[in-house]
């Protein structure tokens, strides 16, 4: 069509012709805790693909290999920083910087996944559960305030440990076996995290769907499932991605914390937490134990707080104008 | 906006609609209250036709849009479609239905996706229906024809003032050639300048695409630039109905009165007669409990003890098809409101 502008109604806003991604970076950019927060990310998650090779190939030594000889004293004990061992040596006589560097993978892998997961499952409870309220919503969001309820730790320990105890998980039923390793712990961390997610989407799909716009949507025949994905969810997520940011930080804790108490991954496979499990045993002794696995975790903290909130502020809607 | 022709054919018919809403009362929700929303309203829209409705805030002329569109399930009553009973229709026809009625909305902020482009949104019922394969010409012929620019196609609501996102809802409304539009306060929150655009935008299309249209509002010049006929809801109920000149002329209940009383007309002034501005007692009382008999005994100025209170009044009929639910009705106009109280018993003492 190449009609003329037609615009009766006044003239034309010259000032706002921006769609809404634009006006989100232009705020976005200007932030530059959030920038920064974003850029470290970036570094993180090269770090986790293609950290633990390289520096097993920059500093020759393998993820697992021990090196006793060189990186242990007479009494057993692991050697600090040298120009070989660039973070010294784990309790196994390994070398912590290659480690550190596997870990990442490790740690970000259960961030990510085991928060994906939390605000997939959150959000669809979340938005049937406010949608249809009633009976479903009570029942789920009752559900979900009995898993909130519990005392997670003590429940993921009883879960993780009667898991662990054989190399078969704990049977379900028949076929369906809960293995230990980095799916157990995604899965426990999914268990608690999910609650919080489909509370709160709860609340914003209960203000959205009584916007006229919705009552516009049904009028024009719309199905259920249209409005719910077409008219609610984009209407979350603003408040999904900042969630999701700040949930991936607390799952990696999480997962440290089931590691210090020695049932988060395997002990061969590195994680941040796994690492800082070891360092118990030595923090007294070798203070880079608990050092360089804490930095990297405490970065990433940092890091994805900060981006959560740039992005709340960028994606504030009422901001919009 | 003029009837078309002389022979008219209903579109809707309300038949004694009731809508309740059960509200929790109290801190502990013991007591479940029951609004009165909208009670026994009977009505008949012509084709081609502008019915305005008109009352206070609160008097449930949204519930009655909603109901009309049926975005909501009537408590009891009935409504017909082109003399089809659409109450209780299966999904799949009311579906269909919905291509024939449309509402616009009150609020340009809240009627409109803001994370939807204005394409997606006025282009949403052809992907509903199936019904159009060049969506993105027909959205564009739409904006056009509501007075925006086509070439906004990409952008998002909040670019938009407040009557361009009005006109955006009526381009969406008109997309599928409906019979009917309901016009819940399309203007109530756009300036007096812009709303006479919308109103005049709302004239056009009327003409141009045979629209029969329930306009609701508040504000009685609004009502009266627009309507052929006008009913006055009051606390749920129609309380006065008739052709628009007929009942402004010459008001027969006397809440439609004192609502006219309170708007500054030339007209009056002309008759020679000083406009008095005729004050009610009171507040509205509350839909959830509301007052005996006829509803508006508590405040009227004219209500006779014994009666008012005590005998729920019948639609009285007047020239044409105006009607009113009143006892006592305003035997001539303009009138003070000492003569009006003359014609009551215990409102007096209230003075
Ligand atoms: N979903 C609901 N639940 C409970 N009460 C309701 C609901 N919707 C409306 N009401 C009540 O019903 C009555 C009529 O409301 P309605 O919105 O129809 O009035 P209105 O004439 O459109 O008012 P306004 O001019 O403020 O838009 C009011 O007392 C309102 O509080
Ligand atoms: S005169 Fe009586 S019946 Fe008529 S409006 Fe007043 S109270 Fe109602
Ligand atoms: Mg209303």
């Amino acid at each position: 069509m190449t009609a003329a502008p037609t615009t009766v109604g006044g003239v034309a806003p010259q000032t706002v012709t921006r769609s809404g991604f634009e006006l989100f970076w232009l705020r976005f950019k200007e932030d530059r805790a959030a920038l920064l927060g974003a850029g470290t990310i970036g570094v993180l998650i090269v770090i986790a693909i293609f950290g633990g090779p390289i520096a097993s190939a920059v500093t020759g030594h393998p993820n697992t290999e021990q090196y006793q000889q060189i990186m242990q004293d007479s009494f057993g004990l692991p050697k600090g920083p040298t120009s070989a061992f660039w973070f010294g040596s784990d309790g196994e006589a390994r070398d912590l910087f290659v480690r550190t560097m596997y870990g990442a993978r490790t740690s970000l892998i259960v961030g990510v996944v085991a928060s994906g997961i939390a605000v997939l499952i959150g959000l669809v409870v979340g938005m049937i559960a406010g949608f249809y309220r009633g009976i479903v919503d009570t029942i789920l969001s009752r559900t979900g305030d009995v898993m909130l309820a519990m005392p997670q730790l003590l429940i993921s320990i009883g879960i993780v440990a009667a898991c662990s105890s054989n190399k078969n998980g704990c049977v379900i039923a028949g076929p369906i076996a809960i293995q230990p390793g980095l799916a157990l712990v995604i899965a426990v961390i999914v268990i608690f995290s999910w609650p919080y997610i489909a509370r709160l989407v709860r609340g914003f799909t209960l203000s959205i769907r009584e916007k006229e716009f919705v009552e516009a949507s049904r009028s024009l025949g719309a199905s259920d499932t249209r409005i719910i994905f077409r008219e609610i969810l984009p209407n979350l997520s603003g408040p999904i991605i900042v969630y999701t940011t700040l949930l991936i930080p607390q799952s990696i804790l999480f997962e440290a914390a089931l590691s210090y108490l020695g049932l988060g991954v395997p002990p061969d496979t590195a994680s941040w937490g796994g690492l800082l499990n070891d360092a118990q045993r030595y923090y007294d002794t070798a203070w880079w134990l608990m050092f360089f696995p804490g930095l990297f975790l405490v970065i990433t903290t940092l890091a994805f707080n900060l981006l959560g909130d740039g992005l709340r502020d960028a994606l504030d809607v009422r901001a919009e104008r | 906006m003029t009837a078309s022709g002389s022979t008219q054919t209903p579109l809707v018919e309300l038949q004694h609609l009731t809508k309740h809403f059960s509200v929790k009362q109290g801190v502990f929700a013991r007591g479940k209250g029951v609004v009165h929303a909208v009670e026994d309203v009977s009505l008949v829209v012509n084709k081609g036709e502008t019915l305005g409705i008109v009352g206070e805030s609160g008097c449930g002329k949204t519930t009655t849009a909603r109901l009309m569109v049926k975005l909501l399930e009537a408590t009891s009553g009935r409504i017909l479609f082109e003399g089809e009973d659409i109450t209780d229709l299966s999904r799949h026809r009311m579906r269909q239905l919905r291509q024939q009625m449309q509402i616009i909305f009150q609020d340009p902020y809240s009627s409109l996706n803001p994370r939807k482009t204005v394409g997606q949104i006025v282009g949403e019922p052809f992907v509903i229906h199936g019904t159009e394969k060049d969506i993105k010409s027909r959205v564009q012929e739409l904006l056009a024809r509501v007075g925006l620019n086509p070439e906004h196609y990409n952008r998002y609501p909040h670019e938009f003032s407040g009557g361009q996102r009005q006109r955006i809802g009526i381009a969406r409304a008109l997309a599928l050639q409906p019979k009917l539009i309901v016009c819940d306060e399309p203007v109530s929150a756009l300036d007096v300048s812009v709303q006479a655009q919308i109103l005049n935008l709302l004239k056009s299309l009327q003409s141009e695409f045979d629209l029969t249209y329930v306009f609701i509002s508040h504000d009685l010049s609004v009502i009266r630039q627009v309507s052929d006929r006008i009913a006055v809801m009051y606390l749920g109920r129609v309380v006065e109905m008739g052709e628009s000149e007929l009942l402004y002329e010459h008001p027969r209940h006397p809440y439609t009165a004192a609502l006219l009383s309170a708007v500054p007309r030339a007209e009056l002034d002309a008759n020679g007669q000083k406009r008095t501005r005729i004050v009610l007692q009171g507040d509205v009382p509350s839909p959830v409990s509301p007052p005996s008999a006829c509803v508006f005994h508590p405040r009227c100025p004219r209500a006779h003890a014994g009666t008012c209170d005590v005998e729920t009044p019948g639609l009285t009929s007047f020239e044409g098809d105006h009607v009113a639910a009143c006892h006592f009705p305003v035997e001539r106009w303009p009138m003070s409101e000492a003569e009006l109280r003359a014609g009551g018993t215990f409102a007096d003492t209230t003075s």
